[in-house]
């Protein structure tokens, strides 16, 4: 598996870390919503958002990924 | 089907024409009292036990492939009760006993060898953390033995002993620790389940959970609608699929786990043996397979393969613990879909719907677990108690965070277990 990092170009794996599924951090105090955020996943058998960091220049990456296949689609910058 | 000396003998000079299957292959019944949805390790020993503790027969297992496909069949196949945290501690512990006396439960060779696992340490720190796990599994009425530097390099006398960048201080040693033929476990359960009348159902997927009212009433299935009263599912990696046709999300991320064997060499590695500094664990199969793993590869995968990077990692580890292993030839490496929780234990709880029960979230540990967990799931389903060795493995741990059970340490990311 190779990442595109927007800045760095396509990558080996060994370079990024999964960060975990790309959901919307809740705001508030905790409840529901902030126990979806932390332990529920919709946990897709196919497309998948994601965040990854690329260790090298330490970009936060929002990456579109096949979980069935392990191929990339899309990968933007997360704060984008 | 049974076996006898006799029986064997006739076979096999007569070209073992005569073998009949084990276990019967009937059409599903329009309905059933209980319907468990996978026949894996778990699903096949929860039918066994609902049958043999329970006299619980109207139940049906439903495969959507071939019985014992899934992860019972691509795993490492270590049964171990070296659990520290209160709930997990006393589960193994009943799980392992399960083991000891499966053979006669089932009257099936499972081939369970308890040559002994040992947990190495590298430092200080490490071999306190190994006296607190040993006096936790000593204190649950298991088996630990602290296992100094000479007695180890007595023990194991193949490892790098004398390297300085990893120096092995000694071990953690348990026992009654081991092996199984995995395989075997499935087939002893299936045959076990059928003999007493329950319905193993093949190439049987389940498309659809009816929800009526807030309580389950049946499936769909590939072959047509089955009725139930109570629903289980036990389908480790594809948990948060199935859990979705009733309208649910689970606290489980699917990753992938790798695992390899050597070619067949003479017997070299008698025990199990885990390294200390990097994920590493090794045993040799009675067919002479060194069969060995590491960690997850860390991202989501249904792809039941992973990645050179952690074939890698793996391969190093292995180097750096055992230098004897760089001649052996790897024949084959292969992946599992773990259903990894926030806390790295497992659930064993009804659903918020009625009649809907979960068993999932076995991270990478599930095959020891397979005696326990169908024990305590039959229990579940027939009693609608938790069984008593089970009654930390809540849904609601996580929402609550009372009891939660991260033995690690690593925190609420699937990943990390």
């Amino acid at each position: 598996m190779r990442l595109t990092c927007p800045h760095c170009g396509t990558r080996d794996l060994r370079e990024f870390t999964y960060g975990g599924a790309a959901l919307e951090r809740p705001t508030g105090d905790w409840g529901p919503a902030w126990d979806a955020y932390v332990h529920l996943r919709e946990n897709p058998a196919g497309a998948s958002f994601e965040w990854w960091q690329h260790d090298v220049c330490a970009t936060w990456l929002k990456v579109d990924r096949d979980t069935r296949t392990h191929v990339i689609s899309q990968v933007t910058e997360a704060r984008a | 089907m049974r076996f006898n000396a006799l029986k064997i003998l006739t076979e096999g000079l007569t070209g073992n024409k005569g073998w009949g299957p084990h276990w019967r292959d009937p059409d599903p019944k329009p309905a059933y009292d209980i319907v468990i949805i996978g026949g894996g390790g778990h699903g096949l020993a929860t039918a066994f036990y609902l049958a043999q503790q329970h006299g619980l027969t109207n139940v049906a297992v439903l495969e959507k492939g071939y019985l014992g496909g899934g992860n019972m069949g691509r795993n490492t196949t270590i049964v171990r009760a070296n659990y520290y945290l209160p709930g997990n501690s006393e589960f193994y512990s009943h799980s392992l006993k399960l083991w000891e006396r499966m053979e006669s439960d089932l009257n099936y060779n499972v081939m369970h060898s308890q040559r002994g696992l040992i947990n190495l340490f590298h430092s200080d720190g490490q071999r306190d953390a190994a006296v607190r796990r040993g006096n936790a599994m000593i204190n649950q009425g298991d088996d630990a033995i602290l296992l100094g530097r000479d007695e180890l390099r007595k023990m194991l006398p193949y490892l790098d002993h004398d390297t300085g960048r990893f120096p092995i201080h000694g071990g953690l040693y348990h026992p009654r620790g081991g092996t199984a033929r995995h395989d075997a476990v499935a087939w002893g359960f299936a045959r076990g389940a059928s003999d007493r009348g329950i319905d193993l159902i093949q190439n049987c997927e389940v498309t659809g959970i009816d929800v009526e009212g807030g309580r389950v009433t049946g499936v769909q299935t590939s072959r047509g609608q089955i009725r139930a009263r109570k629903v289980a599912i036990v389908t480790a990696g594809r948990s948060g699929q199935v859990a979705a046709m009733a309208g649910l999300r689970l606290p489980i991320e699917s990753h992938i786990l790798q695992a390899f064997v050597t070619e067949g060499l003479k017997p070299v590695i008698d025990n199990v043996v885990t390294f200390g500094m990097g994920h590493f664990y090794i045993s040799q199969s009675d067919k002479g397979g060194l069969v060995f793993g590491g960690d997850l590869d860390f991202y989501p995968s249904y792809a039941q393969r992973g990645n050179l990077p952690t074939v890698e990692h793996v391969m190093e580890a292995g180097m750096t613990l055992m230098p004897m292993l760089s001649r052996a030839k790897v024949l084959r490496s292969w992946g599992g879909i773990m259903d990894m929780t926030p806390d790295g234990s497992p659930i064993i709880d009804k659903a918020p719907i009625d009649g809907l029960y979960l068993d999932c979230g076995w991270c990478y540990g599930g095959f020891k677990a397979v005696p326990g967990s169908g024990f305590a799931l039959a229990h579940l389903l027939a009693t609608d108690r938790p069984h008593d060795s089970a009654t930390g493995f809540r849904l609601d741990r996580f929402t609550t965070g009372r009891g939660l059970m991260d033995e690690e340490g690593t925190g609420a990311q699937h990943n990390l277990h």
